[in-house]
Formats: structure tokens, C-alpha cells, sequence
């Protein structure tokens, strides 16, 4: 229950994703997959599901369409009110048309996630350029999201679903791709995303010190401001080895007017042996300081016009390490199939928060007075298991 | 703030459309299409001193390149009809090693001859700006057409040239 | 912030399309494009992989966006 906005909010975030792995000179092939997906971690399980097809109609004209059901169990740490697991369930649908005009491509897309508490609409827009001999390659895109935010008070079985507030993003988008050398080629990409209405998760809670309970906290809703803009640049870069690999780096540097800065560091090595196996190698390293609204603990209630205790608004930090295998069991092809291949992909992701404590297994009753309790850190697991099939 | 925001968006989109169109479309050329000698998969030296007198187009394709292979079975056909009329077809790939050509050409063969040029040196003579490329070069050895890259039924743009060229 | 970042984007288009008139010719031949076109030099392989794993991390960090590439490849048309 708690976490489901926030999920469904980064899967919005994800179709607002429109600096898409596109050349323009030629469609890409046609492909189906088939995929699946659960992420362990933080006292939460997650499964998602999901289908997804791509077929040019002509020449110059493509469309794509995916289906995806998450499914989340669990409690996790931000479950505060009550310890009952939460079962939920989301279902996103996305369609998106693509049209190649000489060195243009034109992209639209739609996509819908709904669940009992949150629904989110996005359409979007992009451009793609390719010039100076195809060597660069120039994005712009433009993204629109509608979401309708809820609070069911109910459980997931007897739902009681209260529609709280809306909530209207926008996101601006340019890319700058650029060929270097026949072993390199480089990138620039950047996004300001800005977004007004409600805000908030309206399950998380904030706690001030309130010295007449028990705990030694009470609980309150997060006030969160209205409006929130943020821009992200990323570089990224891409090298070709003297033998048949490639290294893979990238830095993003995130600013929002809620005071996050975020600072993200990526490197990746793919290593193909023949035209069968591909195995691929990343570490990513994360830091982010807090919202300026944010406090594990208030010192008393309304200290602050806006406060917020969601565990994402805090100053953190996570390591990843991740490896990919893809083997191509088609090599010859199969009836329309040209190629088929089979990939499995696991990430292992340690969180560490320097200002987030864990006083779901932590309290008075365990020793610890409140703004004392230990700082929360967990791993998670992310595994991806898909096959594709190029017709 | 929003109209002036959506105007350089507008500005911003127009000016990416207007810079893409300085690029090289397929069109009339002209020149003495440049002599070159390379060898085939087998080994055997040839190159475009063997043909002359006849209508010959040069098709530059690389192993990696979609559009190459997509026109390579139109381009055999092509030539297995217009060779007894004087036209010759030589596929110029520009792979950097044979293996691959080898292997690709053993699961589709085709029926012209093609010749390898890793070096690049052809390619550079030719000025090819585009994968895949093809040059149409008339009786008396002059470049007349050149196409650049490939879309399903530009073989009929490349039939039309090479009959006009053959009656000549 | 946001206005600034705009302006940008439209000064930076406004430079390429003054670039495109200057004739600027390009420096790795479309014969020379092998290594880009293998694979393994794609921004992105597997897209819903990693629309994926952007939607994992957003949902549990206070980053979004920006992530993404496109261009590169065989060139070819």
C-alpha cells in the first residue's frame, strides 16, 4: 500500500524516458519479448510481468505496444501504521507509433497505469535528427502526464479508495549523440521535469517528538509544496576495445528545487564471444543530500511549512553491481524468426541512508530513544529473465 | 514563462529539421569512374579493366550493413537478366576482415562477382558516402549515376538506368 | 532554472543549424563503421531491460530522467 504511488510514479517517469537507442537512418528490426522481472529487497517483493511487440507496417513506419502487471507483497519499512502485508497489483499499457522520414524520426506514444489508488496517463513526443553524415544524431522530446492520486483506506482486498488530489507533469527533453571515432562514440542528455498538484505519498508519515507517548513520537501527513522542477544531465560515453568488447561510462547529475542533488557514476563491459553469448558486466554508484523539507524526526508538529519523512527525499546512498548473459539460440533463424536469444539478468543493490532510521524493528522497547534508532540500510536483488525474438 | 518556453521548442525542433537536410541525396554524377584492381574471396585479382565496354555498376556493401543485405538478392537477379545485354555487377565489400564475408556469402551466395577492398582504398576513390552505395558507370567508363543507401524499390531506379545506359 | 535550460536547447540548435551550412564533412567514412555497428556498441540493447531498471531505481531514489541514448550505428539508410 504504501509504496504503490511511488512505483507507479517511476514507471511514468520511465515512459517519459524518450531519448530512446534509435538511429535514424533505419528502423529497427522487428522484435516481440517476453519478459519477466522480481525485485527482492527492503522487505518487499515485487514481480512484474510484461509483453512487448514492434513491427514496421511499411518501410518508414513502425509501431510498438507493451503490457505490464506488477505485483507487489510484502511490508516494508514505511508500513508504519500497521504490520499487514500488502498484496497490490498495477497494469500499464503503452502504445507508440514511429515514422522515418530521411534522416527524421518522429515519435509518439501513449501510456496508461492504473491501480486501485493511482492512475497516470502520459503522451509524449519525439523528434530525432540525424546529421553531419550520420555522425550526430540530435533528440528533442516532450512528455505530458496526468496522474490522479488516491488513498485506499480499505485493504487490498476490500479496497476504500479516496481520490485526494491531481497531479500534472511535463518533461522537456534534448539529446546530443555524437560519433568520435570509428571505436567511440559519446552523448549528452538533458531533461527538466516539472511537476504540480498533489505531490506527496499520502501513506508515508512524518513523526515529531512528542515526549507524552509511549514511543516518544506521534505521527502526522507529509505536507509537501505544490510545484517541483528538476533537471538532469547526463554524459555518457562509449569505447570499442582493441579486441571485440566495449566499456560503457556514464555520470548524471540531478538538481530539483526540493534541495536533492543526486549524483549517479556507471560503468559497464560487454564482452560477446562469436555471435552466441554476450555478457555483460555494471557498477553503479548513487548519492543523493536531502530535500530541504525532509527530517527523519521534527523536533514538534508544523516546525516547517512543508515536511516530509519519505525515505526516497533522504540523503543516501546505493552501490550496484549487475551481470547480464544473453545467448542467441536461433542462429540460423526458425520459420520468420531471423533471431532468437534468451537473456538473465541479476542486480544486487546495497542502500545505505545517512539520515533515515528504521523504527519499524527499532524503538523505546529495543533501547533506543527516538532520532537514536540505527540508520536504515537493506540490499535488494533485481532479477530480469526475457526472451526475444527478431522477425 | 510557458509561451516563450513552447516558441524556442518550436524554434529549437525547426532548426534540427532545416540543418538535416544538408545531406547527399542519389543522383546524376559524372567523372571517369577511377581504375582499381582488388582480389576476390579466392584470391583471383580482378577488377574494372576487365569490363570495359560494358555497362558496370559498383555496389560498395559491408557484411554489417541491413540495407546491403536486404538489396543483395534484387541485385543478383538484376544481373543475371541484364548480363547477357553487356551489364556487369561487382560487389565492393568493405568488411576490414574475409571471414565474415565468407561466411555470409557461403549461406547466400550470389552469381557477381565480388571483390574485397579492406584497405578501403576503392571505397575512398569512389567517395562513398553512404552504406550502401551504388555507381553506374556507362560503355566508355564514366561514372553516370551514383545511389546512395537503399529502400525497398529503388531496384526498379537502378533497372531504369541500367537499361537506358545498355541502349546507349 | 527551468527557462535556463530551455534557452539552451534552442541556443544549441540554433549553433547545429548554423554548423550545416559551414560543410562540415564527416570524419568517420560510413565504410569505416563496423565496430559501430556491432551490437555491442548500442546505447541500448535491450530497451525494456532498461526501462526497467530506471523504473527500480527511480522508485527509490529522488533522481529522475535524463537516462537514455540514441545515434551510433551502421549509418546506413
Amino acid at each position: 500500500m504504501a509504496h504503490r504511488h511511488i512505483l507507479a510514479r517511476a514507471a511514468v517517469i520511465a515512459a517519459l524516458i524518450l531519448i530512446r537507442s534509435t538511429s535514424a537512418d533505419v528502423l529497427p528490426d522487428n522484435r516481440a519479448d517476453v519478459f519477466y522481472s522480481k525485485y527482492s529487497g527492503g522487505g518487499m517483493d515485487i514481480t512484474g510481468y510484461s509483453a512487448t511487440a514492434r513491427a514496421k507496417i511499411t518501410e518508414n513506419f513502425a509501431v510498438e505496444a507493451n503490457y505490464f502487471i506488477d505485483k507487489v507483497s510484502g511490508a516494508s519499512v514505511d508500513v508504519l501504521s500497521s504490520a499487514s502485508p500488502i498484496k497490490d497489483e498495477r497494469r500499464q499499457k503503452s502504445g507508440t507509433l514511429e515514422y522515418l522520414h530521411d534522416k527524421t524520426t518522429y515519435t509518439a506514444s501513449y501510456m496508461s497505469s492504473v491501480e486501485r489508488d493511482y492512475i497516470s496517463e502520459t503522451a509524449s513526443f519525439s523528434l530525432s535528427q540525424s546529421m553531419f553524415g550520420d555522425l550526430t544524431t540530435v533528440t528533442l522530446g516532450f512528455a505530458r502526464t496526468n496522474n490522479t492520486v488516491g488513498d485506499n483506506g480499505g485493504t487490498a482486498n476490500k479496497p476504500d479508495v479516496t481520490w485526494v488530489g491531481h497531479a500534472l507533469t511535463r518533461a522537456y527533453s534534448g539529446g546530443l549523440s555524437q560519433i568520435i571515432t570509428k571505436n567511440f562514440i559519446a552523448g549528452v542528455n538533458l531533461q527538466v521535469i516539472t511537476d504540480a498538484g498533489y505531490l506527496a505519498n499520502p501513506y508515508r508519515e512524518i513523526r515529531f517528538l512528542d515526549p507524552g507517548k509511549a514511543v516518544g513520537y506521534t505521527l502526522a501527513s507529509q505536507v509537501y509544496p505544490d510545484t517541483h522542477t528538476s533537471t538532469a544531465v547526463q554524459v555518457q560515453a562509449k569505447y570499442y576495445l582493441p579486441y571485440r568488447a566495449a566499456v560503457t561510462g556514464l555520470y548524471r547529475y540531478y538538481t530539483d528545487t526540493w534541495g536533492v542533488i543526486g549524483n549517479t557514476y556507471e560503468l559497464d563491459y560487454t564482452h560477446p564471444i562469436r555471435d552466441k553469448w554476450i555478457f555483460e558486466g555494471r557498477v553503479r554508484y548513487y548519492k543523493q543530500s536531502a530535500a530541504t523539507f525532509y527530517s527523519d524526526l521534527f523536533p514538534f508538529p508544523f516546525s516547517q511549512n512543508f515536511t516530509a519523512r519519505d525515505q526516497n527525499l533522504a540523503a543516501l546512498d546505493n552501490t550496484t553491481i549487475g551481470a547480464k548473459v544473453t545467448y542467441a539460440f536461433l542462429p540460423d533463424g526458425w520459420k520468420v524468426f531471423k533471431r532468437g536469444t534468451v537473456t538473465a539478468d541479476v542486480s544486487r543493490i546495497r542502500f545505505n541512508y545517512r539520515d533515515f532510521r528504521d523504527i519499524k524493528d527499532f524503538g523505546v522497547a529495543q533501547g533506543f530513544a527516538p532520532g537514536t534508532e540505527p540508520l536504515y540500510q537493506f540490499n535488494a536483488t533485481v532479477y530480469q529473465l526475457y526472451l526475444s525474438m527478431y522477425f | 514563462m510557458l509561451r516563450t518556453s513552447t516558441l524556442l521548442k518550436r524554434c529549437a525542433m525547426a532548426a534540427i529539421v532545416i540543418a538535416s537536410t544538408a545531406f547527399a541525396a542519389s543522383g546524376d554524377a559524372s567523372g571517369p569512374a577511377p581504375a582499381f584492381t582488388l582480389t576476390s574471396l579466392s584470391g583471383q585479382p580482378s577488377g574494372l579493366s576487365a569490363y570495359k565496354g560494358q555497362v558496370v555498376m559498383v555496389n560498395f556493401w559491408a557484411t554489417w550493413c541491413g540495407p546491403c543485405q536486404q538489396e543483395m538478392p534484387l541485385l543478383d537477379q538484376m544481373y543475371k537478366k541484364y548480363k547477357p545485354a553487356g551489364f556487369t555487377l561487382i560487389g565492393v565489400n568493405v568488411d576490414k576482415e574475409a571471414p565474415a564475408v565468407k561466411e555470409l556469402l557461403t549461406r547466400k551466395p550470389v552469381s557477381f562477382p565480388v571483390l574485397l577492398d579492406p584497405a578501403n582504398q576503392v571505397s575512398k576513390a569512389y567517395h562513398v558516402d553512404e552504406m550502401p552505395s551504388s555507381v553506374i558507370i556507362d560503355r566508355k567508363g564514366q561514372i553516370r549515376y551514383i545511389h546512395r543507401g537503399y529502400k525497398p524499390g529503388d531496384e526498379n531506379d537502378y533497372q531504369d538506368r541500367i537499361r537506358q545506359l545498355i541502349r546507349e | 532554472m527551468r527557462k535556463r535550460s530551455i534557452l539552451l536547447l534552442g541556443t544549441l540548435s540554433g549553433a547545429l543549424l548554423l554548423c550545416s551550412a559551414c560543410g562540415i564533412q564527416p570524419w568517420v567514412k560510413p565504410y569505416e563503421r563496423d565496430r559501430l555497428a556491432d551490437p555491442i556498441m548500442a546505447w541500448d540493447r535491450d530497451a525494456i531491460s532498461s526501462a526497467y531498471l530506471d523504473h527500480i531505481r527511480e522508485s527509490r531514489e529522488g533522481s529522475r530522467g535524463a537516462t537514455g541514448g540514441a545515434g551510433g550505428g551502421c549509418g546506413c539508410n
